[in-house]
């Protein structure tokens, strides 16, 4: 039974993180095109991100979706091609959002408060 | 024009008075091999006609299913070039390659003798899907009645028609990858049930249908969607099963 409540709810987080990246991964891309369209200095952007709490809210969202996102389907993959017991691939999965989020808010600090 | 799509190019000219098909026939086993016959070529001959030309005048002994002849039984689908079909529906003229046609059992599923499949574990599965209809009214209550027009009631008609002929199961890879899995037949069952209404093992379905050789290993590749004789759409079906089962999670009722 507890598989079947995991699946699911699996499938529910893949879902719904899907559609947060969907939306974010378009802003994202808009805002760089915007940004970057008369040529910006990496001092440029700085200035502009530094103490953004729209920018840091944002990438903290986008951030969150990955960790969530990226792992359920690596888990997925882990136990359909590598034959992995789901158990492992679990921890595996857990691993990576981790290490996701860490990485992605480090990068997010980097840009605001750095 | 390229040679190789000039060869992959059914024939659709008509048969020739006189004129033979080559055809390969699976025989035997796990362990057996396609045997070639030469089969006379007849106006609007279908596959089905094809194998029982080969049983009654060559092979006696050749083992395949049919029944009906005409689409409604759904039990002499086998593998026509590599693609699951029913056989009694299939024209040589539309399959034919270069005046040869190969036949072989429906893949997915454990060979019995020659074409024909053990269906056991097919059938299985629709079981294990809760693939019945569970009810609350007796012959003594009224009739239940259901609008046509509701959604479930459409969701339902869309997935009706199966008649269990197998080829979207021997159609999809996922069961090839994982020989647990439900398959699309049980699962587009389960889902014609899910929206009926009356049903009162809902609960139970949803548990059946739900995890890892559920609905949720679907892949949504759509083989079985693209094959299936009866335009019956199980990757939509699945889907829905994947909406209802995660809404029930959430609502812990799963």
């Amino acid at each position: 039974m507890a598989d079947v409540v995991r699946e699911t709810r699996r499938w529910y987080w893949q879902r719904v993180s899907a559609l947060v990246l969907a939306l974010c991964v378009l802003v994202h891309l808009a805002t760089i095109i915007y940004a970057v369209r008369s040529g910006l200095s990496a001092e440029a952007i700085l200035a502009r991100t530094r103490g953004s709490v729209t920018f840091a809210a944002f990438y903290t969202i986008f951030v969150a979706a990955c960790a969530v996102h990226v792992p359920i389907g690596i888990a997925r993959v882990a136990e359909e091609w590598l034959g992995l017991a789901p158990r492992t691939a679990d921890g595996i999965a857990h691993a990576l959002a981790l290490l996701l989020f860490v990485l992605g808010m480090s990068a997010v600090y980097a840009m605001v408060a750095g | 024009m390229p040679q190789a799509s000039a060869q992959a190019q059914p024939e659709r000219t008509p048969a020739r008075h006189g004129a033979t098909l080559r055809v390969s026939l699976w025989r035997g086993r796990d362990d057996g091999a396609f045997v070639e016959y030469e089969v006379p070529r007849l106006e609007s001959q279908t596959v089905l006609d094809v194998v029982t030309w080969v049983q009654r005048h060559r092979e006696p002994g050749l083992a395949y299913r049919f029944a009906c002849r005409v689409g409604m039984c759904g039990s002499c689908a086998m593998t026509v070039n590599g693609v699951a079909r029913w056989t009694c529906r299939t024209h040589v003229a539309e399959v034919a390659q270069d005046g040869h046609v190969q036949i072989a059992p429906l893949a997915n599923l454990p060979r019995v003798k020659d074409l024909v499949t053990d269906m056991r574990e097919f059938f299985d599965k629709w079981a294990r899907a809760q693939g019945r209809f569970f009810g609350a009214r007796t012959r003594h209550d009224e009739f239940a009645r259901v609008r046509p027009d509701s959604e479930a009631r459409q969701a339902a008609d869309a997935g009706i028609e199966c008649i269990g002929c197998g080829v979207c199961y021997a159609s999809c890879d996922v069961v090839t990858w994982r020989p647990d899995y439900l398959g699309p037949a049980a699962l587009n069952r389960a889902w014609t049930l899910v929206n009926d209404e009356r049903d009162t093992a809902q609960a139970a379905r949803l548990r059946a249908v739900a995890g890892d050789a559920g609905c949720h290993s679907c892949h949504s590749l759509g083989s079985c969607t693209e094959r299936c004789p009866k335009h019956i759409a199980p990757t939509g079906s699945i889907a829905g099963l994947k909406r209802v089962t995660a809404r029930a999670a959430i609502r812990g009722k799963l």
